[in-house]
């Protein structure tokens, strides 16, 4: 967890990712960032999110993102 | 059938009447019926077109459901005798099998709209965009609305392999689902989450959706005759004479007020008769003149359409494998930084391109759609410079003018991108440009110059009452709708009717303070 939050402190300072549950309906991570974070996650965590799992509730937080890595890497 | 007709209403009127009196059970069916009648209007070339994207998309996503249905029990009764990694290698073998099947259906979708587009897209570049969808010229009425049910089948063949949509088994609800009328003209591109399930549904007769439906659809046409239609004549006579100048400028201002009445008015029309026979279309717009940004702009303009290239291109290519190899790759050569953005940036501009060919096969939308994404890529990398300036300079940033000049900034660039529909000539189109910066004729638009562009002074107050009619609307619609807002004062609301309905009877472009003559819509520019 403490990785993905460095991930997205990269990504975008100034943000509170412990509590923020509205990084989509926000505004705050747009389709730009999305894919980015994919790569980053991908390199750090070795786990493939596929487009279909790129709905708002898996990205809306950094809880949720987590997981999502979760199951993914369970599948 | 065109939107902007009585014929149009008199058709609604006749609908719902009989949607409303037949039994709940069979309202699905009347509402089928309702849109091959309406289709019927627009020939039966069209009609072979769009029965095709329906037993495509109907066959391709009866095929997955099987596969699905197959492996889902193929899985459960393997539980115990296959490991993890079995059960993992077989279902990618499986998915791989669904992938080729949906990907059949949508080659084969896609060949018939590349196939209409092209016979009829150069002659008729601007045919699923805005002004060219709310009124048919003669070729673009034997494909109307191609663009928008074949991707609406296509997102709702791709929804299935993804298993985020349900398997429709009724070939009839499934056509209903791809040609429901009011979406068939200009959209919006649904998806089966939006509107599956109320298609599907009965519907009671409500008071409040029929009204606020109602005022919708009169709000639509107050945008669409009394705005746009009626500054038409000015755009077409300054890209007909190819006025440079202080005239360019006036054309990139023209046409965007024109487009925005045009276009949101005419999904006024369609998501105000969808709601008076109680189906909720997804919006199209949320204000995208207010937008402080390009990527800001395209989440509030035609955002079905933003949406469905986002879901279905953008993500898909920059999550391939050759994408990410492009990325490893990028990172060795050229650069941590560089590689990450490869594949954003690679998919960002394939997607824009992509974006630009799908509103027609010309070289004006294939520079439309390239600058849009080059301008949103340059926002992207210069965004860490505005965070720069927002954390040093908090208290103006935040300020109502620096917050409006962001807004009108964003609002002059998409101006001048969008100005390439209007010349359908890219070369004239950068000539006129950089006309603005030698030939200064500002005088002449204070010297009678703006009276001589087909449009009287009369009608040049009435748009401008129109346009400031339209951004009170806007500003009064933030938080609900504004029709919401007056349902509940039923006196102040029935009295806005009437007056919307006069306005749009007495200044409506076929109204009485208006020449018919003078307009050239279908002419020089449609």
């Amino acid at each position: 967890m403490e990785k993905l939050i460095e991930i997205l402190e990269n990504l975008h300072e100034g943000i509170d990712y412990e509590t923020c549950d509205t990084l989509i309906d926000d505004g705050i991570l747009d389709s730009l960032d999305i894919v980015t974070l994919i790569t980053d996650i991908n390199d750090a965590f070795d786990v493939a999110i596929p487009p279909e799992e790129i709905l708002p509730e898996n990205f809306n937080s950094a809880k949720a993102l987590w997981e999502l890595i979760e199951r993914l890497d369970n599948i | 059938m065109n939107f902007a007709s009585f014929g149009f209403l008199a058709f609604l009127a006749i609908l719902t009447l009989v949607y409303f009196l037949v039994p709940k059970k069979v309202q699905w069916i009347v509402l089928l019926v309702g849109s091959v009648v309406f289709y019927a209007f627009a020939g039966f070339v069209g009609f072979f077109f769009l029965l095709f994207a329906i037993v495509i998309s109907f066959v391709t996503v009866q095929i997955l459901g099987k596969r699905q249905a197959a492996l889902k029990k193929y899985l459960e009764d393997t539980k115990e005798t296959l490991t993890k990694d079995e059960r993992k290698a077989y279902r990618a073998k499986h998915k791989n099998g669904s992938l080729l099947v949906v990907c059949i259906g949508i080659l084969l979708l896609t060949a018939s709209l590349v196939y209409v587009k092209y016979l009829s897209g150069f002659i008729n570049s601007s045919l699923s965009f805005g002004s060219g969808a709310i009124s048919f010229g003669s070729l673009a009425i034997e494909v109307m609305g191609i663009s928008y049910y074949t991707f609406i089948s296509i997102g709702y063949m791709i929804d299935v392999y993804r298993e985020k949509a349900a398997v429709e088994r009724n070939f009839f609800r499934h056509a209903l689902f791809v040609s429901f009328f009011p979406q068939l003209a200009m959209g919006p591109i649904s998806r089966y989450a939006d509107t599956g399930e109320q298609l599907k549904a009965t519907h009671s007769f409500d008071a409040k959706e029929s009204w606020c439906g109602l005022l919708r659809i009169l709000w639509g046409f107050f945008k669409k005759l009394v705005v746009a239609d009626a500054i038409a004549p000015t755009i077409g006579y300054i890209v007909s004479e190819k006025l440079g100048g202080i005239y360019f400028i006036l054309l990139c201002l023209f046409y965007s007020i024109r487009i925005y009445g045009d276009f949101t008015g005419g999904i006024d029309i369609v998501l105000g008769s969808a709601q008076i026979l109680g189906i909720k279309l997804p919006e199209n717009f949320n204000r995208p003149f207010s937008s402080k940004s390009t990527a800001e702009y395209w989440n509030r303009w035609h955002m079905t359409m933003g949406n469905w290239f986002t879901n279905y291109i953008f993500y898909p290519l920059s999550l391939t494998k050759s994408m990410q190899k492009l990325s490893k790759w990028g990172r060795a050569k050229l650069g941590v930084g560089i590689g990450k953005r490869l594949p954003v940036y690679t998919a960002t501009i394939i997607t824009w391109l992509a974006t630009g060919l799908w509103h027609g096969f010309a070289w004006n939308f294939v520079v439309w759609g390239l600058l849009n994404g080059v301008v949103i890529l340059i926002s992207q990398e210069l965004n860490p410079l505005y965070e720069k300036f927002r954390a040093r300079f908090p208290k103006l940033w935040h300020s109502a003018p620096y917050q409006s000049f962001m807004a009108v900034r964003t609002f002059l660039l998409m101006s001048l991108i969008r100005v390439f529909d209007c010349y359908c000539d890219v070369p004239l189109t950068f000539d006129r440009f950089f006309s603005t910066f030698y030939t200064f004729n500002i005088g002449e638009i204070f010297n009678g110059g703006l009276l001589e562009l087909n449009v009287s002074l009369t009608q040049y107050i009435v748009i401008a009452v129109g346009i400031v009619v339209m951004m009170i609307v806007s500003r009064l619609s933030i938080k609900k709708p504004l029709r919401e807002t007056l349902w509940e004062k039923p006196v102040l609301g029935n009295a806005i009717m009437a007056l919307l309905c006069i306005a749009i009877l007495v200044f409506g472009s076929y109204g009485l303070g208006f020449d018919a003559s003078a307009f050239i819509y279908g002419g020089t520019f449609n």
